[in-house]
């Protein structure tokens, strides 16, 4: 099974900060990283490969510096390693994004296509389902297990209430949860070989013709960022103590009619 | 000439880092207290290639470097330097077979080392032989094909869960230094005893023990080098485990000033953070500074030895100068955090208590201002 697994290199947003000013996020200095979902995605398809056989290509769209994520997606043990990169691309929106990524994977081949739930970065959630849509494949999102038999696999998706144990054929696309599969470090050895490894790179001219080109970029993104705003952190909570429980429900009551939540 | 490391280190020192804060920042203070080393962090080690860094892939190693090697030494004594220690000793007995091994032994010994199955030991250090080998009371008789062995060792790091022991002994006490063999024993020959943990003030998870050999026997081919090879094989090994120990004393500066600066930028006293205070700030500066200069010194004596150049002295004056700057790094971090930087739960304690061997073994400070005179021809 040929098995190519999306990633996003994103910034480790456990240590990034917003600019109160701008809305922007403040990315110098914050070290990147391979988007968590995404990792899960990969070790599962080593899984997969160590089970059953076969072949593990991991693709990257985004800036050259994204190189760093796709080696270390080799250093864990994939063989083969795809860069997404032209300025043609930039501002892409989902919409985009998938896009050009279906057509980037259509050129690539797969049997199986796992991408991450969602990127830290934005928490769209909406890439992977949208290539499955441009490749015309099916589909199963939040994939919490993977159990393959032959040329189907039975999925476990995570529901808001229960879990669906799906069968599915291949050709098709998984987004992938991080509880799916722990990630394994990379190997030392790994290391060294990743860059021993050819990162291949498309470009605009390389995947002309797999999307049309008034769908990509900024002008072809439909969405654009209004405004980016932090959360702003909980006041302390007020204390009532000694109340019998009629004034405390009369209380309760009054304060969420003064909050208009009733 | 390039300061910057190659994306290949940068992706292995990322290895180093994720592992160590995962793997080993969880269990460091408990190994310290409990004077233990975890065999399922020894396993993880193994597993991921950690023990087998700069040796080659043809033997089941790495592939990597020595740059690489001291950048993972950095990363994981940040954490906890007695791990350090661990996978120092067990490099220190890999590179004597694959520098002095023959094919046959390179594929018996060292593969299972480096390929992550098997632990090795260096036991050269005897009661009354410390930094003068020479002084060695260990004899190898040989008869018929087969080499006996009796003596014993101490401060054997690794050897209370090692499974290849690399040790030296005298083959002929008229040479001195030139008498001295290099054998390689297995776990469980008949008369190889190992006695318990050696209790000490620092490097406590590591596992630190006598041990006697009583009528070992090992066949011939299990001689290291030529008789008479032991001491250039332990002293090449040594100048090569100087750049990891010059590492580890850099990495538990900079783990002990992590956790001070982290701590004064959150400490309160006379109404301010005492980050604030300049009297911090400076020290924190010059502190940094010093870890910086040592690891520059790492990094030129590792770079050294990748390219096949003359490192001894670098390896020298970068463990001499890193191994004090730890000691006063560590001191000095204690001091920033006060009361609570003397507690247990803070593990700059630990790494005070972890920085003063780096000074003693593998070749004494006194024994480093040795090599480096020697090697400005001062006599």
């Amino acid at each position: 099974m040929k098995i190519v697994v999306c990633i996003k290199q994103v910034p480790d947003t456990s240590e990034v900060k917003l600019d109160s000013k701008t809305g922007r996020l403040m990315r110098e200095g914050v070290p990147s990283i391979i988007n968590p979902d995404d990792k899960s995605g990969i070790e599962a398809a080593l899984r997969i490969k160590e089970e059953t056989g076969g072949s593990v290509a991991v693709v990257s769209m985004g800036p050259p510096q994204a190189d760093f994520a796709l080696r270390e997606a080799l250093a864990m043990g994939c063989d083969e390693a795809y860069l997404i990169t032209a300025k043609e691309f930039a501002g892409s929106d989902t919409f985009a994004t998938a896009k050009i990524l279906a057509g980037a994977l259509g050129k690539i081949g797969f049997d199986l296509i796992i991408t991450g739930r969602q990127a830290i970065d934005g928490d769209t959630a909406q890439v992977g389902p949208q290539i499955a849509e441009n490749l015309n494949i099916p589909q199963v999102s939040y994939v919490e297990d993977i159990e393959v038999n032959g040329c189907a696999l039975t999925v476990k998706r995570q529901f808001e209430d229960r879990y669906h144990i799906l069968e599915v054929k291949t050709p098709c696309l998984l987004t992938a949860l991080s509880e799916l599969a722990p990630p394994r470090y990379m190997h030392v050895r790994g290391t060294v070989e990743a860059y021993e490894k050819e990162v291949q790179t498309l470009g605009f001219e390389d995947l002309a013709g797999t999307f049309d080109p008034s769908c990509i970029g900024l002008a072809g993104s439909p969405t654009s960022v209004y405004k980016s705003f932090g959360k702003k952190p909980k006041g302390a909570g007020e204390m009532h103590k000694n109340l019998s429980a009629d004034e405390a429900v009369s209380l309760i009551i009054s304060k969420m009619a003064e909050r208009h939540i009733i | 000439m390039d300061f910057k490391l190659s994306k290949q280190h940068l992706l292995q020192q990322k290895l180093y880092r994720d592992f160590a804060e995962a793997e080993i920042r969880p269990i460091a203070q408990e190994m310290d207290e409990t004077e233990t080393f975890s065999m399922d962090l020894l396993g993880k080690l193994h597993k991921y290639g950690l023990m087998g860094i700069p040796f080659s892939r043809a033997y089941g190693g790495s592939g990597g470097d020595y740059l690489g090697f001291s950048l993972c030494m950095e990363e994981v004594s940040k954490i906890d330097g007695a791990t350090g220690l661990t996978m120092s000793v067990h490099s220190l007995a890999c590179s004597c077979i694959d520098n002095f091994g023959t094919e046959e032994q390179k594929q018996r010994f060292l593969r299972p080392l480096v390929d992550g199955s098997k632990t090795g030991c260096f036991g050269l250090t005897e009661p009354n032989a410390g930094s003068d080998a020479a002084g060695q009371q260990s004899k190898a008789v040989l008869y018929h094909d087969k080499y006996t062995i009796n003596g014993t060792k101490i401060f054997t790091t690794n050897s209370g869960f090692a499974d290849t022991f690399v040790m030296f002994a005298m083959t002929d006490k008229s040479k001195g230094i030139r008498g001295i063999s290099a054998f390689l024993v297995e776990k469980g020959a008949p008369g190889l005893a190992v006695g318990p943990n050696i209790r000490r003030m620092g490097v406590r998870a590591s596992s630190n023990c006598e041990v006697s050999y009583e009528n070992v026997e090992v066949p011939a081919s299990n001689r290291l080098g030529k008789e008479g090879d032991g001491f250039k094989i332990a002293m090449k090994a040594l100048d090569g485990g100087r750049i990891g120990i010059a590492a580890q004393a850099v990495g538990l500066a900079q783990g002990a000033l992590n956790e001070a600066v982290k701590y004064a930028k959150e400490r309160k006293q006379f109404g301010k953070r005492i980050s604030s205070f300049q009297s911090s700030q400076f020290k924190i500066a010059d502190l940094q500074t010093r870890i910086d200069a040592a690891r520059l010194m790492t990094h030129r004596a590792a770079a050294a030895r990748d390219n096949g150049e003359n490192y001894s002295s670098h390896a020298a004056m970068a463990k001499l100068f890193a191994s004090r700057m730890a000691n006063d790094v560590c001191r000095e971090c204690v001091q920033l955090m006060g009361g609570y930087g003397y507690c247990r739960e803070y593990p700059v304690e630990r790494a005070l208590r972890d920085a003063k061997i780096t000074e003693i073994y593998e070749g004494t400070s006194e024994v480093m201002q040795m090599v480096i005179a020697g090697a400005m021809k001062v006599f």
